[in-house]
């Protein structure tokens, strides 16, 4: 007969935020760390299949893609880059600070990675109207100025401005995810949940945001740096 | 191959009231026929083998007490090497069968006469160059090589002839050629294989395999229209087409006179064939591959012509082949 | 010998997972993977008998050349809806999200899946994935065919495409997720002593299923959101017109769904390794092969996708490369068929339904299998792709495959998830049927599809028409056999004996722990000393 004590006897110290089907915060933490990556793995066979598709049509109608990247605001997304790059630093001081148990510097990076966020959005969102401004829209508002497209490849450049609307657009999609992950972040971090030893949420939310800016760091040269212009 | 012949023999004789295989009336058919033997024949051993010896392992170690407690049994390596390495070499034996077999298939001998098939939802326009046209029937002359070049206008379809054992997919935008040389006159069923929409069921037609003289008498036979050359040539003047591809070289556009067939030097650099698909592109995306010492200033053609009138105007193209340049026609 | 011990109780004042809470509420916001399992039991069945319906109407109307029953629009949406139903909210859930889910856990000796909330949501998912695809087919049905192939999907249909492609995509985050969790559980969940290769069987297949649908699935998603926005927005990624590619489609599209072909099923073989060990009672032959042959069959099945697109204009040399991975990954499959036989080999051997199932799993997967050289054979494919020689040959692996693998696995764990046994002779009577209604169905098909008698064809030349009235006499044995199990498991639920830990005398985790298992699965998380299939050691065979 099997003690039945010793089975329902799990530690009289419960460090807190342990889930009960868990063994042990180590346990815990591990498989978290591990669930993200293997989430991070689906999210680049998501975008690759996109970037496939870009780079077949790419090798077929060059010209109409070149023409394409040519029309895109080189400062305005290299500005993005930067600011992106810079929200994965803050990013990753925050995270230090939870390691540490820094609970007003992992405020005060989140905060910050937020606001880079923020920017990074607005840019885009100033870019996009730009382009509808333009009538540089596939589908929904495909009116582009009669000189620039005239002489330019049938379809190619729209099929161009499909990609860049498609890829900028699903990215835009995880930024956003992204920052209400990093809302929800910053409260839990106000409310006192994290600690030295128990910050795997954080940890967690740090690689799924290097993720997106990993995923922009390909993005920017394949749309916005391949229009020849160098 | 005594035994192909008499495998044969049986499974087309109707077994039964129904035949297990479609007539082989094309050069190719048998040798496909051949392969789909060896294949049932694998099958079907391997299947009984697995089925026979698991009855009677079924049998032979049935459980006869409760408490029975077989003694675990080594894994043996001998074993997992041969029952991978047989199968890997059957395998690679019907690998290297099959592909030289469709290797051999997939060139069409360069005598073949050629048929100019397009596909719309939901039936099929044939166009002999020699101008005859036919909705949903293919006539063609036994003994013949034929070679059929094929388009859709709309969605994906597919050409299947299985008495010949072909069939081929059938795609919008681009070119698609299967050939076949038939060996048996008859009256054939074809097929779209492809779904293709409502009434996908509904597109198919009948081959009419005749003997040489018969071919030719249908050929001539029937309303005298002009050869698809002419029909490209008519439409070459309505289009306006002449005014830049002028033949003595004083027109805004490339001389096509002596072109098809020769390789061109693309402004990208690339070296292409001028042959269908590029015609083709020619006429429907222009400025897709500009050409170094003209402007991209052709217009595209695309929604002004269907797909067969882009067939006979190609067929002009090549006409045009054999035409010195600077002659005018 | 494991340390956790069972304890045993009058029947009905044990708490076990069915008994712990009541009320709908305590089902819906569940994190018990239990429960979940049994969630996902009810929606897949329903779904099934979906998909099953749309068969028997196809079938029926097949009798006649001329079409006994629809017109050709509404055949269309008949054979679509049947392959949408079937592979996404059948086929590709039905092991992993009902067995897999149940037992991971408990073979593993943990007490529940590393993100249990995760599981929860991959239910919801799939629930709302196929609430939208009810709605789909009832709000005027979808006519691309499961395949969804560009430009006709993209442009030229009038039907629900975007609500149908928007139900596999949400499926497909539902297939993810379960997916996920699996991986991390098997990593980092294990019990102490359970290394890779003390596993069962069962355990290899689910991973190495969840490795297939981590990295396969995204690529369906975005190509679903391609062709959405295509249809939706009038953009023209697949257009031929502004110089996009519909063959572009097919490649995205078969990236995926080629190896969802294995996500159905490798579930499948681990089960039938489960079984075969069991009534057998000898360990399974050649173990370390059979879970490498899984991986490979994992890897491997990535890099075929091209043979479905074999006459599609891709070049010889394409075809040839793709010719030869698909012969290749024919081989680990012939490996497991051989070291099950092997099994068997001095084994003490009885007969219950799931060894039934188990057994009609390997002659049939290995009849369906060996079909597949025909198709992975270039010369042949030419001729056999697009005719009913294709549907023969995938429902003989999927029907005459997996849904009995699928069937077996449920009589074998319904004791463990019940706590009830079922009626054995039923049962046993009922695999007879399925066996030879499912033959009788498909058989006639591959004599069809040489004969040219193309598939998604909704009238016919009348020269097929004997043959199609075979199968369609065959569907109907079929179906009946379906139903029967549907009948006495129900029944079993109330009026079946109850079950003890272990009716069957099985070696596994899963079985030392009472029928039903508590929610926190063990006691005491049990220490695994043993290999997996230990049943040359004496053990207690509760009965």
């Amino acid at each position: 007969m099997a003690e039945l004590s010793a089975g329902s006897a799990h530690a009289a110290v419960h460090p807190p935020g342990l889930r009960h089907h868990f063994e042990d915060m180590e346990q815990q933490h591990e498989a978290g760390n591990l669930g993200m990556w293997v989430f991070l793995v689906t999210e680049i066979l998501f975008f690759g299949g996109l970037f496939a598709a870009y780079a077949i049509y790419r090798s077929l109608y060059l010209p109409g893609f070149e023409a394409g990247s040519r029309l895109l605001d080189v400062k305005l997304g290299a500005t993005n880059t930067a600011v992106l790059i810079g929200s994965s630093l803050t990013m990753a001081l925050a995270v230090h600070a939870a390691q540490t148990g820094k609970r007003k510097a992992l405020i005060l990076f989140l905060l910050l990675t937020m606001v880079l966020g923020a920017v990074f959005l607005g840019i885009k969102f100033d870019e996009y109207a730009t382009k509808w401004h333009h009538g540089l829209v596939p589908g929904l508002k495909w009116a582009p100025d009669e000189e620039m497209y005239k002489n330019a490849p049938l379809g190619s450049v729209e099929l161009f401005f499909c990609f860049y609307f498609f890829m900028t657009g699903l990215h835009a999609l995880h930024m956003i995810i992204g920052f209400g992950i990093m809302t929800v972040m910053t409260l839990e971090a106000w409310g006192g949940k994290f600690s030295a030893e128990y910050y795997a949420p954080v940890e967690v939310s740090g690689l799924y945001w290097h993720f997106v800016d990993i995923v922009w760091i390909f993005l920017f040269p394949l749309l916005y740096l391949i229009g020849g212009r160098y | 191959m005594n035994w192909a012949y008499l495998i044969s023999a049986m499974v087309a004789d109707p077994w039964l009231g129904f035949p297990l295989k479609p007539i082989d009336a094309s050069t190719t058919a048998s040798s496909v026929d051949h392969l789909y033997y060896f294949l049932t024949a694998l099958t079907l051993f391997f299947t009984f083998s697995i089925f026979t010896t698991i009855f009677y392992f079924m049998v032979k170690y049935r459980r006869r007490s409760p408490d029975e407690r077989p003694k675990a049994i080594e894994a043996s390596s001998a074993l997992e090497v041969i029952w991978t390495v047989i199968p890997a070499l059957l395998c690679a034996f019907a690998f290297i069968w099959s592909s030289s077999l469709y290797f051999r298939n997939s060139r069409p001998p360069n005598a073949a006469m050629e048929v100019f098939v397009v596909g719309k939802q939901w039936m099929w326009h044939l166009q002999h160059p020699e101008g005859a046209r036919e909705i949903n029937e293919l006539h063609v002359p036994v003994g013949v090589p034929v070679k059929l070049t094929m388009t859709s206008e709309d969605v994906i379809h597919d050409f299947s002839i299985p008495v010949f054992r072909i069939k081929h997919d059938v795609v919008p935008g681009r070119y698609s050629s299967i050939w076949f040389q038939a060996t048996k006159t008859g009256t054939y069923h074809f097929f779209c294989a492809q779904y293709c929409g409502a009434e996908h069921s509904g597109m198919i037609g009948w081959v009419y395999v005749m003997s040489p003289t018969d071919y030719a008498n249908w050929l001539s036979g029937g309303t005298k229209g002009e050869s698809m050359a002419q029909s490209g040539e008519r439409l070459f003047t309505q289009l306006g087409c002449i005014t830049c591809h002028v033949a003595d070289g004083t027109g805004r556009g490339p001389v096509l006179q002596g072109l098809y067939g020769h390789p061109v030097k693309l402004r990208s650099g690339e070296t292409r064939v001028v042959d269908e698909a590029y015609v083709r592109q020619a006429i429907v995306n222009p400025n897709s591959m500009p050409l170094p010492n003209y402007p991209p200033i052709m217009p595209t053609f695309q929604g002004q012509v269907n797909e067969e009138q882009v067939l006979q105007l190609i067929s002009y193209v090549k006409s045009l082949a054999t035409v010195e340049k600077g002659t005018a026609k | 010998m494991s340390t956790a011990a069972v304890v045993e109780s009058p029947a009905g004042s044990r708490v076990h997972y069915l008994n712990a809470s009541y009320g709908i509420k305590s089902w819906l916001f569940t994190t018990d993977h239990k429960r979940i399992a049994l969630l996902y039991l009810g929606s897949i069945t329903f779904m099934f008998f979906i998909g099953g319906a749309a068969a028997t109407l196809i079938r029926l109307h097949l009798i006649e050349p001329t079409g006994a029953l629809v017109q050709p629009e509404t055949y269309n949406k008949l054979f679509t809806v049947h392959g949408v139903v079937m592979i996404f909210f059948f086929l590709i859930p039905s092991i992993p999200a009902v067995l897999g889910n149940f037992l991971v856990p408990l073979m593993v000796g943990a007490r529940d899946l590393a993100f249990p909330r995760i599981n929860l949501l991959s239910w919801y998912l799939y629930t709302i994935a196929a609430l939208l695809a009810l709605y789909a087919v009832v709000s005027g049905g979808v006519d691309t065919g499961w395949t969804f192939y560009t430009p006709y999907s993209s442009t030229y249909a009038h039907t629900q495409v975007i609500a149908t492609a928007l139900a596999a995509f949400i499926a497909g985050f539902s297939s993810i997720l379960t997916g996920l969790n699996f991986i991390v559980t098997i990593h980092k969940m294990r019990a102490p002593g359970l290394t890779w290769f003390r596993l069962p069987l069962f355990i290899w297949a689910m991973y190495a299923t969840s490795i297939i649908q981590i990295l396969g699935t995204p690529v369906l998603a975005i190509t679903i959101v391609l062709l959405a926005a295509e249809r939706l927005l009038h953009v023209g990624i697949f257009d031929p017109k502004i110089g996009g590619d519909p063959i572009l489609f097919q490649h995205l599209f078969w990236f995926y769904s080629h190896p969802a072909v294995y996500i159905m099923i490798l579930p499948g073989m681990g089960v039938v390794s489960e079984l075969i060990a069991c009534f057998a009672r000898k360990r399974i032959f050649g173990y370390s092969m059979i879970a490498f042959s899984s991986l490979a069959i994992a890897v491997l099945g990535f890099l075929v996708w091209g043979h479905h697109m074999f006459v599609t204009g891709q070049s010889v040399y394409a075809g040839l490369i793709f010719s030869v991975l698909s012969f290749m990954v024919a081989i680990p499959s012939a490996i497991k068929v051989f070291n099950w036989t092997a099994t068997l080999y001095k084994g003490s051997i009885s007969y219950e339904a799931p060894m039934l199932y188990a057994l009609g799993f390997i002659g049939l997967f290995t009849m369906g299998g060996l079909t597949g050289l025909f198709l992975a054979s270039l010369a042949t494919d030419v001729h056999l792709t697009g005719t009913y020689f294709i549907v023969a040959h995938f429902h003989y692996i999927m029907v005459g495959g997996a849904v009995m693998a699928y069937l077996g696995g449920i009589h074998f764990w319904w004791p463990k998830i019940t706590g009830r046994l079922y009626p054995d002779g039923s049962a046993r009577f009922a695999a007879l049927i399925i066996f030879v209604g499912f033959n009788l169905t498909f058989f006639p098909q591959f004599v069809l599809g040489y004969l040219g008698m193309p598939r998604r064809y909704a009238v016919y030349p009348a020269e097929f028409q004997v043959l199609n009235v075979m199968s369609s006499a065959g569907a109907s044995i079929l179906g009946i056999g379906y139903l029967i199990p549907l009948i006495y498991l129900i029944w079993s639920i109330r009026y079946g004996p109850v079950a003890g830990p272990n009716p069957w005398g099985a070696k596994g985790l899963e079985w030392e722990t009472p029928s039903p298992p508590p929610t926190e699965n063990f006691e005491e998380i049990p220490i695994v000393t043993e290999e997996a299939y230990a049943y040359a050691e004496p053990e207690d065979v509760h009965g």
